[in-house]
């Protein structure tokens, strides 16, 4: 037993004596910004898709110094909050902080009452719009509508059974919007291109519970696009965080099932699995975050709502677009150039899908004939839409 | 046990739990100066850092105080995690009614009662199932944990859910007169930590100096004894798992009235399961305890440093806390075989 001490002892010494190996941070930039993100880093998700962009702003506007933490969520995290993890941010000198989730929103509005001086970007939320936001508050997305509408149509062009699965989040009025943008473009695609009768078009949602799996907590993403592929829908589009419906959907293709999946948030997503993806719509940040951290480090800071659209002259130009829709290796080539039409009417406004005549999924009248709907009516969408099954709330 | 066993004991689990843990980090290529040094820094070395420590120590010590009860008894109680969930579900149905007409201050309190009643009534069902059904309270208590799981998410998807929403987010926030009292620059209610004081000092007076605590001990210690000194084991054990739910209840009712402000999910923290670990390492003792949840509180709160300075996962500080247990059950594992002779 004293041979065993003596051991250890000698092995605490010369590890206390070992110079420090790793480099700790150092808040020496000018305008070091704290980025917290839900998920993991490297989620091939949304997650990612911030975090590349916070990197980016390290090159496109010098003197940010990006501090970030990733897996910001009660599951992962225990007991760790998000004004906490703000304290430490600004401990650090952070002088701006992103929250990246629509699940920050209570804490985000928290932290920037206890942190006055420090400026304050939540994604996906719209504290601003309804007045809850303090003037260093702000907040910022995408109009993933697009997106969606461009997946929701690639879907509807490849689809064989006329059977689109929809892998949900949770359900909220962000993503009873976007999955209503899906449904209407792949509605655009099977009756107008492909002319079939808009009945025979099956779209359904299964909500998983929160942006990404939780084991014990949500339903299993794997589980829910296992179930659909084997109820016959051939096409999953994913309204999570994380790629399990392309994986699924890869592992599939392997069995020999003619089946595919467009996943979501990040521009490389398809790499998890390119031969079942058809596509991704992604959310390209370094614009939003350009224009906000900038005009913060410019002293010139004033509390905003940006909803920003793709850049409709190149939707994936990495500079200009906050919304890209990047096509898989799956896409066949008449869904390419039907896709590409779609866009060009997408982009010149001849195309605005969300007119009328529209109706909610419970038969009530959602926008009359001709009439098309405002930014409020989207942004805060109370139902699905008729012809699509699933939960609304 | 003299001071300087003791203290040799101490130093004995420091030094394994140090050297293995530091063994790991070496291999892995990080200095174990380095992680010792973030850790340190991440929860004492300023105000709002040994505020988030604290904010993680008052449930660990409720937790654990509840723990040291049942021990005692000689009752393993993995249920606690279920327990504190309840009584998180207790204090929300409180701090959820409309027009009640009282104050504030009396709906908490009367929330914070009504958890620790709710975390009881669960460990009590625990206790029934072991005296009355037979069934191991390691089983009965696992079991329950997911039956409590189960109610929380059903509650948040369901009747409590947010209006428009199906989240596993949470439910609504309670409206800010209901949040327990945080003055300016602190982060944590001084309200529970008196609370958590007095629930300990309370805990160790009747574990160790009173009638009850010597009739836990003598049931825990041997049932068959203790009957013939007129003690009742099973009803010894049935009060401790009720009052050591009743802690982790309280847990359970200071997470949704100080930090989370909602209820959510994960509300316990998984402070149950850490609990065990603390009063093991505790050797079942009292006095160590609160020192114990203080450390693992530093490298709870310490261990977010890791990712946001040497972008290492915060995980570690769980293989920590692993390697000080691991290390103090071999400790008193040796002992007591050297004890024996062997």
């Amino acid at each position: 037993m004293k041979n065993l001490i003596f051991l250890f002892q000698s092995l605490v010494i010369l590890c206390f004596l070992m110079f420090p190996l790793s480099s700790s941070f150092s808040a020496e930039s000018t305008y070091p910004f704290g980025l917290l993100m839900v998920g993991p880093a490297n989620d091939h998700g949304w997650s990612q898709a911030h975090f590349e962009a916070g990197q980016e702003m390290e090159k496109v506007l010098p003197g940010t110094k990006m501090i970030y933490i990733d897996k910001v969520n009660p599951a992962d995290r225990p007991g760790i909050t998000v004004p906490m993890l703000v304290d430490d941010l600004v401990s650090k000198g952070a002088k701006l902080i992103i929250g990246n989730s629509d699940d920050m929103k209570d804490g985000m509005r928290e932290a920037a009452m206890t942190h006055p001086d420090i400026k304050f970007i939540h994604i996906s939320g719209d504290d601003v719009v309804t007045g809850k936001a303090g003037a260093n508050l702000s907040n910022l997305m995408g109009r993933m509508e697009y997106g969606k509408m461009m997946a929701g149509f690639t879907a509807a062009m490849s689809s064989k059974t006329g059977k689109i699965g929809y892998l949900g989040p949770l359900i909220n009025a962000e993503t009873r919007r976007l999955t209503a943008a899906a449904y209407l473009g792949a509605r655009y695609a099977w009756t107008k291109i492909r002319k079939k009768d808009a009945a025979d078009l099956k779209f359904k949602v299964s909500w998983i519970g929160f942006w990404f799996n939780i084991p014990g907590v949500t339903s299993d993403p794997t589980l829910v696009t296992n179930s659909f592929i084997n109820s016959g829908y051939d096409v999953i589009i994913s309204g999570i965080d994380t790629t399990e419906a392309l994986v699924v959907a890869g592992q599939k293709r392997k069995e020999g099932k003619n089946v595919w999946a467009i996943p979501y948030d990040y521009i490389g997503a398809c790499a998890a699995s390119p031969e079942a993806c058809l596509g991704v719509p992604y959310f390209n940040w370094v614009p939003g975050y350009t224009q906000m951290i900038g005009s913060a480090m410019a002293g010139k800071w004033k509390q905003e709502f940006l909803w920003l659209n793709p850049d409709w002259k190149s939707i994936n130009n990495q500079e200009t677009s906050s919304i890209g829709f990047k096509a898989g290796d799956a896409l066949g080539e008449k869904a390419q150039k039907g896709l590409a039409d779609f866009q060009a009417s997408l982009a010149d406004g001849t195309l605005n899908l969300f007119t009328g005549p529209l109706n909610f999924q419970d038969g009530t009248v959602f926008l009359k004939d001709k009439v098309t709907a405002t930014d409020d009516q989207i942004w805060n969408l109370p139902q699905l839409l008729e012809g699509m099954a699933g939960a609304s709330k | 046990m003299s001071i300087i066993l003791q203290l040799r004991r101490i130093v004995m689990i420091t030094v394994l739990a140090l050297g293995a843990v530091s063994l790991l980090l070496i291999l892995l290529g990080i200095s174990p100066l380095t992680i010792g040094i973030t850790l340190t820094k991440g929860s004492i070395f300023s105000w709002l850092k040994f505020n988030h420590v604290l904010t993680i120590w008052i449930p660990l010590l409720l937790c654990s105080c509840g723990l040291l009860f049942t021990f005692r008894a000689g009752l393993w109680n993995i249920g606690v995690e279920g327990q504190v969930i309840c009584g998180a579900i207790g204090a929300t149905l409180v701090l959820r009614l409309d027009n009640t007409g009282l104050p504030p201050a009396a709906l908490l309190s009367f929330a914070l009662f009504t958890s620790f009643l709710a975390g009881g009534l669960w460990g009590a069902l625990a206790g029934l199932l072991k005296t009355r059904g037979g069934v191991n309270e390691i089983f009965g208590g696992l079991g329950l944990n997911f039956v409590a799981q189960g109610v929380v998410l059903w509650l948040i998807l369901g009747p409590w859910k947010r209006a428009g929403m199906a989240s596993m987010s949470g439910t609504d926030l309670f409206p800010r007169e209901l949040w327990m009292w945080i003055p300016p620059g602190w982060r944590v209610a001084p309200a529970a930590i008196v609370l958590v004081v007095i629930v300990f000092l309370l805990t160790g007076m009747i574990l160790n100096a009173t009638r009850f605590g010597l009739k836990i001990k003598a049931a825990g210690f041997n049932p068959q004894a203790a009957r013939l000194f007129g003690i009742r084991p099973d009803l010894v054990g049935f009060t401790a798992m009720s009052i050591g739910g009743g802690l982790a209840g309280l847990a359970g009712g200071v997470q949704v009235s100080c930090v989370y402000h909602r209820l959510i999910p994960s509300i316990s923290s998984s402070y149950g399961y850490l609990a065990l670990l603390v009063v093991m390492l505790a050797g079942y003792k009292v006095t160590p305890v609160p020192i114990i949840c203080l450390l693992f509180a530093c490298l709870a709160a310490g261990s977010i440093q890791l990712p946001i300075t040497l972008q290492i996962d915060s995980s570690l500080s769980g293989v920590i806390q692993g390697a000080l247990v691991l290390s103090g059950l071999l400790v008193y594992g040796l002992q007591q075989r050297k004890s024996r002779g062997h």
